[in-house]
């Protein structure tokens, strides 16, 4: 999933602090998972808010809806008769949610009240670590399953880097190594032979870097 | 031994001679004054100067240019390239402008991560690894071709080096790490700071049965201690050294004003068993922000003068 977390409640007072009718905007897919920006998160961030103006003798409207997506058409036009009674909407979704919300209301500002930090899992309630960072060309099948390119802070494709010391990565004793869990794992399924292989220089095309990414799929799109 | 390059380093190494690296750090300013000056102190006692490319991510003066700096001096340099900061167009373009001013050595190194460095909130770049340093270097001057496909008009006359440690977990991938290396074309290692001669002899020894040696030159790196704090340090808190315990005692058990000296005579003892080590080809010297003791090590161990090569 997406993982995401909270804005400070202070960067988000800031970027509403000149509106007075604002709608609290939840998603109920990642973000509800990763407890940032759910129907509860919205809960919780729209009665600090209430507070907040309460005590500035601020009259301002906080209104709540988190719907099931905000990443599909179908979900964001749910909001549409409703959106005008608004002069500001903060969205809990995750950076997909508050652009595709940007686009598809555009006299509306839209401002983001989680900051989008990594495609992960949840380890256990309340830990959420990284797992891909979407080169767009997958290679587990060479790692182990393991990836080096969203694990290793180096994303090494040929490592460990000198660095690599029990277990642990240079960065961070409580960040584990990459390539140390890839040799462990290539071990358990009997092709540590598989480690001498070199890997080639990655086309990075897929990547970010080959800029804005686009599946298309005419299967689908009858 | 095959000569594939113009490199006194290579060179020294065919004829059989122990070769002699260190390395110099470059300034955190312009001045290259403090390049000379540091150049002249070890200059007469090794082959070659190893300038770093900006190490522990702290940003200095470019290594290409101190490099430069040394090739005017009439001195042989191992141009440091890690692939921290640079991606392989910059890399390549790198290559092309040290092998403009004649620069025949290369040292392909990842970097440290920025995070240790005066840049922490900066991105790295990492395109390529060290390991696909060391194939495109070698592309480039064996095939005469960018990664891209292309001629190169005048390809790099490079020699090409790593790093290996013996040291980093896991050992068991070690020396297959070594075969890496050496299957993606490398020529010469340098090593990290050896203080655990036991661990670094298993490794040689694996290596050796592999028949690696034969395919690479090894040089042995040391590192003199200034003090019973640097020891500790060099223990506790650089990743991938390990000191063994005896040997942090007996600089502890030195009192203050003799440890400099105590430090110097470890570094000479190490060097003396590590050239009874089946596959050691040389050393590499890196006497940190202590570049004055260089040529008392080189010549307490016998390796002074250099020999001379054509």
């Amino acid at each position: 999933m997406i993982v995401a977390d909270k804005k400070p409640i202070e960067e988000i007072i800031e970027e509403i602090k000149g509106h007075e009718k604002i709608l609290i905007l939840g998603c109920n897919e990642c973000v509800t998972v990763c407890e940032a920006g759910g129907k509860k998160e919205v809960g919780v961030l729209a009665s600090a808010l209430r507070m907040y103006f309460l005590n500035q003798g601020r009259d301002v409207k906080i209104d709540e809806i988190t719907l099931e997506r905000q990443c599909d058409h179908e979900y964001l036009e749910e909001i549409r008769d409703a959106i005008d009674q608004y002069d500001a909407v903060v969205s809990l979704a995750c950076g997909v949610g508050v652009q595709f919300m940007a686009e598809k209301y555009h006299t509306t500002p839209v401002y983001p009240g989680v900051n989008t930090c990594f495609l992960g899992v949840t380890e256990k309630r309340g830990l959420w670590t990284e797992r891909c960072q979407a080169c767009g060309q997958c290679i587990l099948a060479r790692t182990g399953g393991i990836c080096p390119v969203s694990r290793c802070a180096k994303r090494i494709l040929n490592g460990p880097c000198g660095g690599s010391t029990q277990g642990s990565c240079e960065i961070n004793k409580e960040v584990f190594c990459a390539w140390q869990l890839i040799i462990d794992r290539l071990k358990a399924l009997n092709r540590l032979d598989d480690y001498e292989q070199i890997d080639p220089i990655k086309d990075w095309s897929t990547d970010r870097a080959g800029g804005p990414r686009k599946v298309e799929r005419e299967d689908v799109q009858q | 031994m095959k000569i594939n390059t113009p490199s006194k380093l290579e060179k020294i190494l065919a004829a059989g001679h122990l070769a002699v690296t260190s390395e110099c750090g470059p300034p955190r300013g312009s001045d290259p004054e403090v390049i000379v000056e540091k150049a002249n102190l070890i200059k007469d006692h090794v082959d070659a100067i190893n300038i770093t490319d900006n190490q522990t991510s702290v940003t200095r003066m470019c290594s290409l240019a101190a490099c430069i700096k040394l090739k005017l001096m009439g001195l042989e340099a191992v141009l440091q390239m890690v692939t921290r900061d640079r991606n392989r167009i910059a890399l390549q373009s790198d290559i092309l402008g040290a092998a403009a001013f004649d620069i025949h050595n290369i040292l392909c190194l990842s970097g440290d991560h920025q995070s240790f460095g005066d840049c922490p909130t900066g991105q790295n770049v990492h395109d390529i690894d060290s390991i696909q340093l060391i194939q495109t270097v070698r592309h480039m001057r064996d095939e005469g071709k960018f990664l891209g496909g292309d001629d190169i008009s005048r390809p790099p006359k490079m020699f090409v080096g790593a790093a290996a440690n013996p040291f980093a977990d896991p050992f068991e991938i070690r020396v297959p790490r070594l075969a890496k290396k050496i299957a993606a074309g490398v020529e010469f290692i340098q090593t990290q700071c050896i203080y655990d001669l036991d661990k670094f002899e298993r490794w040689m020894k694996i290596a050796g049965d592999r028949g690696l040696l034969e395919k690479v030159s090894i040089l042995a790196g040391v590192t003199p201690f200034k003090s019973v704090g640097m020891a500790r340090y060099m223990k506790n808190r650089v990743p991938g050294i390990e000191v063994p315990d005896e040997m942090v005692k007996r600089m502890a058990d030195t009192p203050k004003e003799k440890q400099p000296e105590e430090g110097i005579k470890i570094c000479i003892e190490s060097i003396e068993r590590l050239k009874e080590v089946e596959g050691v080809r040389g050393f590499h010297v890196m006497a940190i922000e202590w570049e004055e003791m260089v040529p008392e090590i080189v010549e307490k161990t016998g390796l002074y003068p250099r020999p001379s090569v054509d």
